[in-house]
């Protein structure tokens, strides 16, 4: 008893970080999913020239926790039809596969759940890839033929655009050579630059099946909502349905957080070895300085907002925003401007400064591709089904494969003639170029070899 | 329908991978089904081999209430029908019973229904583009739409007090003058109206996937059109260029100048520009028809009880999506005899399982958006 015991002591005590961490996880992501879908909202909203949620809070701030509480207690309907375990498992699966994903992802060099797992990108990719279990199953318990519909066109999807995606991460990890996170972010450091750069075919590749994986519009087919009713959740309500809802968002993030890992430097500033205007007795220099200063202008701009608000609450509230950004700004810069002022704290600053400027810069990063994501769906129609297995068999497979053996080619002549860093482009760079014709010409071969197949022919893309 | 693709057990098609054919209901409640449009498909996979269109849940037996009805009484029962375009309905009610009563409006009267009828064209081709691009999945374009809309409907409200079921006109012209700033209101919003479709075009009309969502979808053929009766958008997008504002002119039209846009393949994309060259062409018309509103009366002489002499009249008008036709028959009484309504809608229909058969899940709703159909109109 006693050994038993002193086991779990051992384990709770090696391994307390961790389960905290994931307690934490699980408990704000939600929260963070709701004001993700809030963000879009506005965001839709100002694409589309109208307002979005006004009503909830200031500005429609509370909107998420409102929507929350109407998901918790609206009625739970089982169909009769439906096979009940499997209905209950599914959106739990989902859910679970997504949230296991953020355990792998490392927002900082020292913020990681799973702390130096050596199988990092894989782990999350495929980890990731399980949630397609809870889309499948939870298509076919619901007895429906929406569902069903939905379930198998997702399947189908993910087959096809996981390949696409798994290529171009391939791509990325070449100039790694590790699948650990923290030691790719690393490797971006030691070139001194993104690998997106370095590879953009790559990173456009993943992009695009990134968008297709999470089944987000243009390629939202599992739920065509104009389609397929809501496509595999049609027969879900109230909290199994916001299960569902949660897994997409979360899946958005993990991807973003996989492309800002590989493709744009993790947690490092923009040009992470290049140094401008450096401050020469910390060793600071203006990109450094640079968070604090965005703060700053976002700050003064919610200021001078302010007296142009129509109503006193309004008011408030941007000087809040304004006050926050402030805030942020203060905190960013404290670490910058500490070594400065007093050179002995330097060396118990710099944990510090790492930690908050990695933080901010991932989350812009991550922010910005999450807000790519939102742009496109409110910008482009949906693909029917045949399109987009055309485009992911017959384009993005076929690029994405050729990319990968074009780049280990450059990386090849790039080490032959010791082309380090930015030098590296003028190898990588033809080679994506000619990735890109290459994968253009097969297309239209194939496009010329099967001439408008359009109307009465079936689908042939079944995959 | 009498030979159902459905129900036919004996012409059964062979599936793709010999499975069993799936039965999806779509409708009546349906995203994309424009109201309670009911449509039994007969799915290979994804593939469409049959279909089989359910109507009538939104029927009122508009026919059979204009029997009970004086003929100035039953006036705002049309604009029930294609509650889109209400203005329209109106006109083609009207002209049928000045027909009947061999009254002529005032040319100031016919001005202004023009006028107006033409706003509603529009404003029903807005409602059509937004919906019709919400289907194939872009969602942005519905919120623009909506906007220009609200200009149209707010003009009218200006006009008449109602946006959307107007009874805008009454038999033997208009109830009321036209207010002082309608010119004026009718030209900013013709300004204005230029660059925003150039916005629509922008999102749409060279976009890869829109194309590749429209472009071969939906095929009619111009016989096929001209045999399954197909009027409006939909039978010029084949090729045939008939326009009843062109061919039998009644209100104003016969006054200004404009083109009757065709397309040559007769799918949803040619559909589609027909439709953006009709707003076009009805803002130029508008915008002809301010620059000189004749003065004068706005109503003819006709009695508060309308008796017209017995005899019937049939009278069609292009409505935004097609002829609307109204077959009225009198028996000298107060109340119409029976009047028979040919709605755009509920013919145009007709062609739907023509245009879906071997197409995918997918084009069903671009395929149903593209008829532009409108439940109230197709059930009556």
């Amino acid at each position: 008893m006693q050994a038993v015991t002193q086991a779990t002591m051992e384990f709770m005590k090696e391994y307390r970080t961790p389960l905290i961490c994931g307690f934490v996880i699980v408990a704000v992501l939600p929260l963070i999913v709701g004001y993700v879908v809030l963000v879009e909202r506005k965001i839709m909203a100002d694409m589309q020239a109208r307002l979005g949620p006004m009503r909830v809070g200031p500005h429609g701030l509370l909107q998420p926790i409102a929507d929350a509480v109407k998901l918790l207690i609206k009625e739970d309907i089982i169909p009769d039809d439906a096979d009940k375990l499997v209905f209950w498992l599914a959106p739990v699966l989902s859910v679970g596969a997504a949230l296991l994903a953020i355990a792998g992802l490392a927002i900082g060099p020292a913020f990681q759940i799973a702390q130096g797992i050596n199988i990092g990108i894989l782990f999350v990719v495929g980890v990731s890839a399980m949630g397609i279990f809870g889309i499948v199953l939870g298509g076919w318990a619901s007895n429906s033929h929406y569902s069903l519909i939905g379930a198998l066109r997702s399947s189908a999807q993910l087959v096809s655009y996981e390949t696409a995606a798994g290529m171009a991460l391939v791509c990325g990890l070449l100039f790694a050579g590790t699948l650990n996170i923290t030691s790719i972010v690393q490797a971006q450091y030691d070139q001194g630059i993104w690998f997106g750069l370095l590879a953009p075919v790559a990173f456009f590749v993943y992009l695009v099946a990134s968008i297709a994986e999470t089944n987000r519009a243009p390629f939202d087919l599992p739920e065509a909502e104009s389609e397929l009713v809501a496509g595999y959740m049609t027969e879900f309500s109230g909290f199994r349905w916001s299960l569902y809802f949660l897994a997409e968002y979360t899946n958005m993030i993990v991807v973003a957080s996989v492309a800002t890992t590989l493709f744009l430097g993790g947690w490092l500033r923009p040009f992470p070895r290049t140094h401008w205007l450096t401050w020469k007795s910390t060793g600071m220099d203006f990109f450094d300085f640079l968070p604090a200063l965005l703060m700053v202008v976002v700050g003064a701009y919610c200021l001078a907002r302010t007296p142009k608000q129509p109503v006193r609450v309004q008011q408030l509230f941007m000087l809040a925003v304004a006050g926050m950004c402030f805030a942020a700004a203060a905190v960013l810069a404290a670490p910058v401007i500490v070594p400065f002022v007093k050179p002995s704290l330097a060396a118990a600053v710099k944990p510090l400064y790492e930690g908050i400027h990695g933080g901010f810069w991932f989350i812009c990063k991550v922010g910005l591709y999450i807000y790519f994501f939102m742009w496109v769906r409110f910008t482009l129609p949906r693909y029917r089904f045949d399109q987009l297995m055309r485009l992911g068999w017959h384009f993005l497979i076929p690029l994405s494969i050729i990319n990968v053996l074009l780049i280990g080619i450059a990386m090849i002549i790039g080490s032959y003639y010791h082309l380090n860093g930015w030098w590296l482009l003028l190898a990588t760079i033809p080679a994506s170029i000619i990735a890109l014709i290459i994968a253009l010409f097969i297309l239209a071969l194939e496009q010329k070899g099967q001439p408008q197949k359009a109307a009465g022919a079936a689908p042939d893309s079944y995959a | 329908m009498a030979n159902n693709p459905i129900t036919d057990v004996a012409g059964k098609q062979q599936t793709l991978l010999g499975a069993d054919e799936l039965i999806l209901n779509m409708g009546p409640q349906h995203p994309s089904t424009h109201g309670v449009l009911r449509v039994k498909l007969k799915l290979d996979g994804e593939r469409v081999i049959g279909s089989e269109c359910m109507i009538g849940y939104l029927h009122r037996g508009v026919e059979k209430i204009a029997e009970h009805r004086s003929y100035q009484q039953f006036a705002p029962y049309v604009d029930r029908m294609d509650y889109v375009a209400a203005v329209s309905n109106g006109l083609g009610y009207c002209e049928a019973i000045e027909k009947l009563l061999m009254v002529e409006a005032p040319p100031r009267a016919k001005v202004i229904r023009t006028i107006l009828t033409e706003l509603q064209r529009i404003a029903s081709h807005l409602l059509w583009l937004g919906t019709h691009a919400l289907d194939i999945g872009a969602l942005t374009p519905l919120f623009y739409c909506f906007r220009e809309r609200e200009e149209i409907l707010k003009i009218f409200e200006k006009y008449c007090g109602a946006r959307l079921t107007t009874h805008a006109f009454r038999i033997g012209g208009l109830q009321y003058e036209a207010y002082d700033t309608l010119e004026k209101d009718v030209e900013r919003f013709c300004k204005a109206f230029e660059p925003r479709i150039k916005d629509y075009e922008d999102l749409l009309t060279q976009n890869r996937i829109w194309l590749g969502r429209t472009k071969g979808v939906g095929i009619l053929t111009a016989a096929d059109a001209i045999a399954l009766g197909a009027t409006g958008p939909l039978l010029r997008a084949s090729g045939v260029k008939w326009d009843i504002r062109k061919a039998m002119p009644y209100a104003a039209y016969d006054q200004y100048k404009f083109d009757i846009p065709t397309g040559k393949t007769g799918d949803t994309y040619d559909r589609y520009m027909v439709r953006m060259e009709e707003m076009r062409q009805s803002r130029l018309i508008c915008l002809q028809a301010i620059e000189n509103i004749p003065s004068g009366p706005i109503m003819a002489k006709v009695g508060k009880v309308l008796k017209p002499p017995p005899g019937e009249v049939y009278h069609s008008i292009e409505a935004p999506k097609g002829e609307l036709g109204y077959y009225v028959i009198s028996d000298g009484t107060v109340q119409p005899y029976r009047v028979r309504i040919r709605p755009p809608s509920f013919v145009n229909l007709q062609s739907f399982d023509k245009m879906v058969r071997g197409h995918l899940v997918a084009d069903v709703v671009a395929i149903i958006g593209t008829l532009d159909i409108v439940l109230g109109e197709v059930d009556r």
